[in-house]
């Protein structure tokens, strides 16, 4: 996304169908302010995220990465989809850390459905953490041609 | 088939580090069965034919070749299309040319980080001129040319068109002769399928019981005396077993040694590493977000445990430079 050469994040979000995408609906519903920078993937369960997502998100062009589910412990709808979450995602940090992906560039927590408000704030403020990293560009990295 | 009625094959090493051409070699007795379905037009290793011989052959001349290596310098690639020109088969032997395997780990540097490395810091270099690789060098009798160092491993794959891949590191001999035996019988599978191996995972034929796992502590191979009958996962070693192909009949378990992963990712996983992560992340016993960064915060190289054969690869190639 790009107007004018201004560079504008691509931010891909991936949440849990029970809480977070539930706040993210009644953010827009109640039409808190959120840049248009950051494309939802609703998910069924948090735990159902897997690695794969976040790298092939990274691979294919996103600037950034957000995982957002329901909050440890009670509020899964499946009872422990997020504890398969909180046991992940630190690995995945330490991988994309040695990949040269900086941490700015992915978050990952918990917003539940009644925190619509969280959830606005978190675009607006990743966005513009995002955009201070600049582009990622990741395809790039690997042109066809070898230098 | 020519007229001599004997396949024409051809075998190249490209990054690699020789022990693919050994795995050839293992075929003991069976080489002199190769030799008589097949003449050997091109194998640098063993024979003296030379780059501008497989030049003047017409294209498509050789029956199959199996090439090992992965694609480190612009030799490498120039071969690499030279070869498929000349092949009607062209097999992407051993880890190298699949998926990259341990030169690929170089895909965490760059050319300038490791010519610096390797030239001038390493604690061997003596190199008072400061001394680096050039492609080309004017001398009085004219300018000579070496090939160039590339920043990126690449597979075989990712520069010019492969039938088939044969996995491993090396390929184990059984494999091998099966695939061998596939190729003069005609009985190939469908291009671009991955042959001399399973569609199962290496956990599939180990022998180690399974129980639940619950780990609370991984541990390094040399950090612990395994215990020869139980799963070496479930003790806390991380074994690549449940994120590789199988094929090999668990050689490196069946010695308690954890798999590392050479024969890559089982069907229809795009990514060995994500999926091993994900396979270490699920036995992690902790229930809470500080407890569970601690336990993993013990594995160290996470790209070089989970992607040790395969970061050219993966979905994101190579470290950012």
């Amino acid at each position: 996304m790009s107007n004018n050469g201004k560079f504008e994040p691509r931010i891909v979000a991936f949440l849990c169908n029970w809480c977070t995408y539930t706040a993210a609906d009644t953010a827009g519903v109640s039409r808190m302010k959120q840049p248009p920078n950051v494309d939802i993937i609703r998910v069924m369960c948090t735990g159902r995220i897997d690695p794969v997502f976040v790298l092939k998100a990274f691979a294919e062009g996103a600037d950034g990465v957000i995982i957002s589910g329901c909050h440890p412990p009670g509020d899964c709808h499946y009872t422990n989809g997020n504890y398969k979450t909180f046991r992940r995602m630190p690995l995945v940090e330490m991988l994309l850390q040695q990949y040269g992906i900086e941490p700015g560039r992915f978050h990952w927590g918990w917003i539940s459905g009644a925190e619509a408000p969280k959830w606005a704030e978190l675009t607006r403020e990743f966005t513009e953490q995002v955009r201070k990293l600049g582009p990622l560009n990741w395809k790039k990295q690997f042109a066809s041609k070898e230098d | 088939m020519p007229g001599n009625g004997k396949l024409k094959l051809g075998l190249y090493w490209a990054a690699s580090c020789g022990g693919c051409e050994i795995a050839v070699v293992e075929l003991r007795e069976k080489l002199l069965i190769v030799d008589q379905v097949a003449d050997i037009v091109f194998w640098p290793c063993a024979t003296d034919f030379k780059y501008k011989d497989v030049e003047a052959y017409p294209d498509g001349y050789m029956d199959v070749c199996l090439f090992n290596g992965a694609i480190r310098t612009s030799e490498n690639e120039h071969l690499a299309h030279l070869l498929r020109k000349k092949s009607k088969v062209l097999v992407a032997f051993g880890s190298c040319a699949y998926e990259g395997c341990i030169p690929g780990l170089a895909n965490l540097f760059d050319r300038e980080s490791i010519f610096r490395r390797v030239y001038l810091e390493s604690e061997s270099a003596d190199n008072p001129n400061k001394v680096v690789p050039q492609t080309a060098y004017h001398m009085p009798e004219g300018e000579i040319e070496i090939p160039k160092f590339y920043n990126t491993v690449k597979t075989l794959g990712q520069v010019t068109d492969v039938d088939y891949f044969l996995p491993g590191c090396p390929p184990q001999d059984p494999q091998i002769w099966a695939v061998i035996e596939a190729i003069v019988s005609g009985n190939l599978p469908p291009k671009g399928s991955v042959v001399g191996a399973n569609e199962k995972t290496v956990c599939d034929e180990c022998k180690h019981v399974r129980e639940e796992k619950k780990i609370k502590k991984f541990y390094r191979y040399h950090e612990i005396i395994a215990d020869s009958t139980r799963c070496l996962f479930d003790q806390g070693i991380i074994c690549a077993g449940p994120a590789t192909r199988g094929g090999c009949g668990a050689l490196c378990t069946k010695v308690d040694i954890p798999c590392r992963g050479c024969y890559g990712p089982p069907p229809n996983v795009v990514d060995q590493g994500a999926s091993l992560l994900a396979a270490v992340a699920s036995v992690v016993d902790a229930d809470t977000e500080e407890e569970a960064r601690r336990i993993v915060s013990e594995i160290p190289d996470p790209i070089g445990t989970f992607y040790r054969f395969s970061l050219p690869a993966s979905l994101l190639h190579r470290a950012r430079r």
